[in-house]
């Protein structure tokens, strides 16, 4: 009897969202939302893509249970306005 | 606008295992929104292979195959021969993507035949400047004096003693229809990059400058910064080319020291205890002001 | 039909009606030919296939292994240093399950450096998890590249297949070789690769994954099972080959004259020939002696070699390979399944000859024969070395 994998141990696509990596985070990002002028750096910079929301409205927020806490949203904010917290563990 | 939702559908999804600010996992992202779905790729073993695929997971959503350290641009190769005589390419990219050691070192054979047999391949390098899979081990793409676990600094070193391997150039001297050097730090002229090499058949090559967090050792939080310093300074420059000739550079608004730099970077910070370690600085600074005029930088 | 071929172009015409829509492949004797003969069917348009001459052995596997990947049935063919400086590879296409089929000009591996015959070089990747099947002359290196691609397409198999043909002794002769000229007929015995698993935008899934220790040991088991497995499917592919094309040469081994044989000599490739006319010639002066052939070296026929050997007193094992450090490889591998089956009152004895390309004459087997009779166990004795180098005269040979 063989063990059931695909054939040649094939992965699902996008199967690894399974592996909630929020656990890696000691900070994680404040979105202050008082200078924000909506130029989408943090969507664009996060290495994870768990930085979402719009230019118009100027909300931006993260997926808490996949941010890895690196701060670089914060780091390149060009107007400062996202501060970067210890996360209570 | 973007959702919470939406980013649940990148076509590199989060949930991998890079680091904490891995520069090469941004590139990833950056990259696939730009290829689209209609786009198979191959990967060296490596960071990104060993990070974005732990059986039974995976981050792609794209076709996605790894077989070897050395043969990304072989395994493409042959992908891509099985598309076209099957009549199933319908404008799909094949993407080869390797770190600087697959590329530069024991990847270059396979690399360079899939350039000079025109294979129509998006080949990207993602450097970080050493073997950062099996702990910072230097490699030909290592810069002059860093600090890596196989050239240490000690009372007799400064680190690697070899300037950097010009990679893109051995790729032009291939004659390929387009090169290009991005970096992680500049994601809008990385994006225009892909773009631009997706239009084009035939090999192409791009290069991305992807600052290591634990390699490098310096904060996750810089790994933006640093790859724009090395920029800045002259120590990346950033250019396209087609054939072997040069077509754009990006210029540098105004020269930042090299030190700027180095002293972000633990690899660097045997330079910084005395007057030796000054003189090297010097050395480097050197390169910087070869490339800013070789490339017309300024 | 019946035409004289070089083994070389019989195994390019095999291949050309096998349909392979990804060929690639590096120059090495004694293989050239092979890659020549099907480089050209691709320039003259009887053969529709991309031909990916590259600039090495490890990327040739390569190719294959990635437009395999994509559900395309592909193709290379190499010797020696070349299976060597692939070997990574195999191992890999292995493991990843793709159904690549790989002709092996049997050729000796440096130092020194030779480009005649022996096993060696194939002998060197019987751990890899591809299948070894060795064609004892052109007529059935003809067959057996379209049976190779039977049994590695088969989905309770889809492994690589070796198929191993001693260079230059078959490579590079002239013999009468009947061919398939319908291609209508060979499609319906090979149906067009027709992968569940495959490199396909439109069912983006991730091959060659990370195996943790969680998993990899289980993944190595499935693969594990799938070359023992793969024994009865290379059993109804000669048949099913033998019904509908009328050619049968062995499953999993054949047997000549061994119904009553006291002694049985076993080997693998085109020395059986020379064998099987020593062996006729014993027989008509009375000997009982008989003639194993080893068609598939991977998966191990262990039932079947034991079921032929067990009433035999003398088991001769004539190798053109050896486990350097050990003995003879076929010789223990005999001596294994006989021990496993409780069976010890067996003699086997095993000599290596013909290393690098020196002949093996029909004298050498009879005499062999003779030294046998007193010899016990031998595991891997040297057979047939130049009694002048012996004598320690070998800074003559130059002059």
């Amino acid at each position: 009897m063989d063990f059931d994998f695909k054939i040649g141990i094939i992965a699902l696509p996008g199967a690894a969202l399974a592996n909630k990596t929020g656990s890696f985070a000691n900070e994680v990002p404040v979105f202050k939302q008082k200078t924000c002028t909506g130029c989408n750096l943090c969507i664009y910079y996060c290495p994870e893509g768990v930085v979402y929301g719009d230019k118009k409205t100027k909300i931006y927020n993260f997926d808490a249970d996949y941010c890895k806490g690196c701060g670089i949203c914060a780091e390149e904010c060009p107007v400062d306005d996202i501060e970067m917290v210890l996360v209570e563990k | 606008m973007l959702t919470k939702e939406d980013t649940h559908k990148e076509l590199f999804t989060m949930g991998h295992t890079g680091c904490s600010g891995c520069a090469q996992s941004m590139a990833v992202k950056l990259i696939l929104e730009v290829l689209g779905k209609n786009t198979i790729a191959t990967t060296a073993t490596g960071c990104l292979e060993v990070f974005s695929t732990r059986y039974p997971e995976s981050s792609w959503r794209i076709p996605w195959i790894h077989s070897l350290f050395e043969n990304s641009a072989a395994v493409a190769s042959g992908i891509e021969a099985a598309l076209k005589i099957t009549g199933r390419k319908n404008g799909t990219t094949v993407l080869a993507q390797g770190g600087d050691g697959g590329t530069a070192d024991i990847g270059l054979q396979a690399l360079s035949g899939m350039f000079e047999r025109g294979h129509d391949v998006l080949y990207v390098c993602y450097d970080n400047g050493a073997y950062m899979n099996t702990g910072y081990q230097r490699s030909g793409l290592t810069p002059f004096d860093a600090y890596t676990t196989t050239s240490p600094s000690g009372k007799q070193s400064f680190g690697n003693s070899r300037p950097k391997k010009y990679m893109p150039q051995i790729a032009m001297a291939h004659r390929i229809p387009y090169t290009a050097v991005a970096s992680a730090g500049y994601p809008v002229d990385l994006q225009k990059k892909i773009k631009k090499a997706a239009s084009i058949t035939g090999p192409k090559y791009v290069q991305i400058d992807v600052p290591c967090t634990p390699g490098w050792k310096y904060e996750p939080r810089y790994s933006v910064k640093i790859a724009r310093l090395a920029v800045q300074t002259g120590l990346y420059p950033l250019f396209e080319a087609e054939y072997d000739k040069i077509i754009s550079v990006k210029k540098i608004s105004k020269k930042v020291p090299v030190e700027e730099y180095l002293k972000l970077q633990g690899r660097f910070k045997h330079l910084f205890k005395d007057e030796a370690g000054r003189m090297e600085i010097e050395k480097i600074q050197k390169i910087a002001d070869e490339n800013i005029v070789k490339f017309g930088l300024l | 039909m019946k035409k004289v071929l070089e083994g070389s172009m019989a195994i390019s015409e095999s291949v050309r009606i096998a349909e392979p829509r990804v060929i690639s492949a590096y120059p090495i004797t004694p293989q050239t030919h092979i890659v020549e003969h099907l480089s050209q069917m691709v320039a003259d348009g009887n053969l529709k296939a991309e031909f990916v001459m590259v600039e090495s052995e490890h990327t040739a596997a390569s190719v294959c292994l990635g437009a395999s990947a994509c559900g395309v049935r592909s193709y290379t063919s190499t010797a020696s240093q070349g299976l060597l400086y692939m070997s990574e590879v195999i191992y890999n296409i292995a493991g990843m399950r793709l159904p690549v089929v790989i002709t092996i000009a049997n050729r000796a591996v440096s130092a020194p450096i030779n480009i005649w015959n022996d096993m060696q070089d194939s002998m060197a990747l019987r751990d890899a998890g591809a299948i070894q099947l060795y064609a004892e002359n052109n007529q059935e290196a003809y067959d057996m590249h379209i049976q190779a691609y039977k049994i590695a397409e088969n989905k309770d198999v889809m492994l690589p297949v070796m198929v191993c043909v001693d260079g230059f002794v078959l490579t590079h002769t002239f013999e009468v070789v009947e061919t398939i000229d319908e291609v209508e007929r060979v499609r319906e015995y090979l149906p067009p690769l027709n992968m569940e698993y495959k490199l396909d935008v439109d069912n983006p899934y991730s091959f060659g994954t990370l195996g943790e220790p969680s998993v990899y040991m289980e993944s190595r088991f499935n693969l594990a099972n799938a070359v023992n497995n793969s024994k009865k499917v290379i059993v109804s592919a000669a048949q099913e080959y033998k019904d509908m094309f009328g050619k049968f040469h062995g499953a999993l081994i054949d047997t000549y004259k061994t119904d009553d044989a006291e002694t049985i000599i076993v080997a693998m490739g085109s020395i059986l020939g020379t064998i099987k006319d020593v062996v006729d010639e014993l027989r008509e002066s009375g000997k009982k002696i008989g003639v194993l052939k080893v068609r598939s070296f991977r998966p191990f026929p262990e039932e079947e070699i034991v079921a032929a050997l067990e009433d035999a007193g003398n088991v001769i094992v004539i190798e053109k390979a050896i486990s350097l450090g050990k003995g003879g490889i076929l010789s223990q591998e005999i001596r294994d399944v006989l021990y496993k089956h409780r069976i010890n009152s067996i003699n086997v004895n095993g000599y290596v000859l013909g290393l690098g390309g020196r002949d093996i004459t029909p004298k050498n087997i009879i005499d062999l024969i003779e030294k046998a009779k007193t010899d016990e166990n031998m595991d891997g004795e040297f057979f047939g070395l130049n009694s002048f180098i012996e004598q320690g005269n070998i800074s003559n040979i130059g002059d």
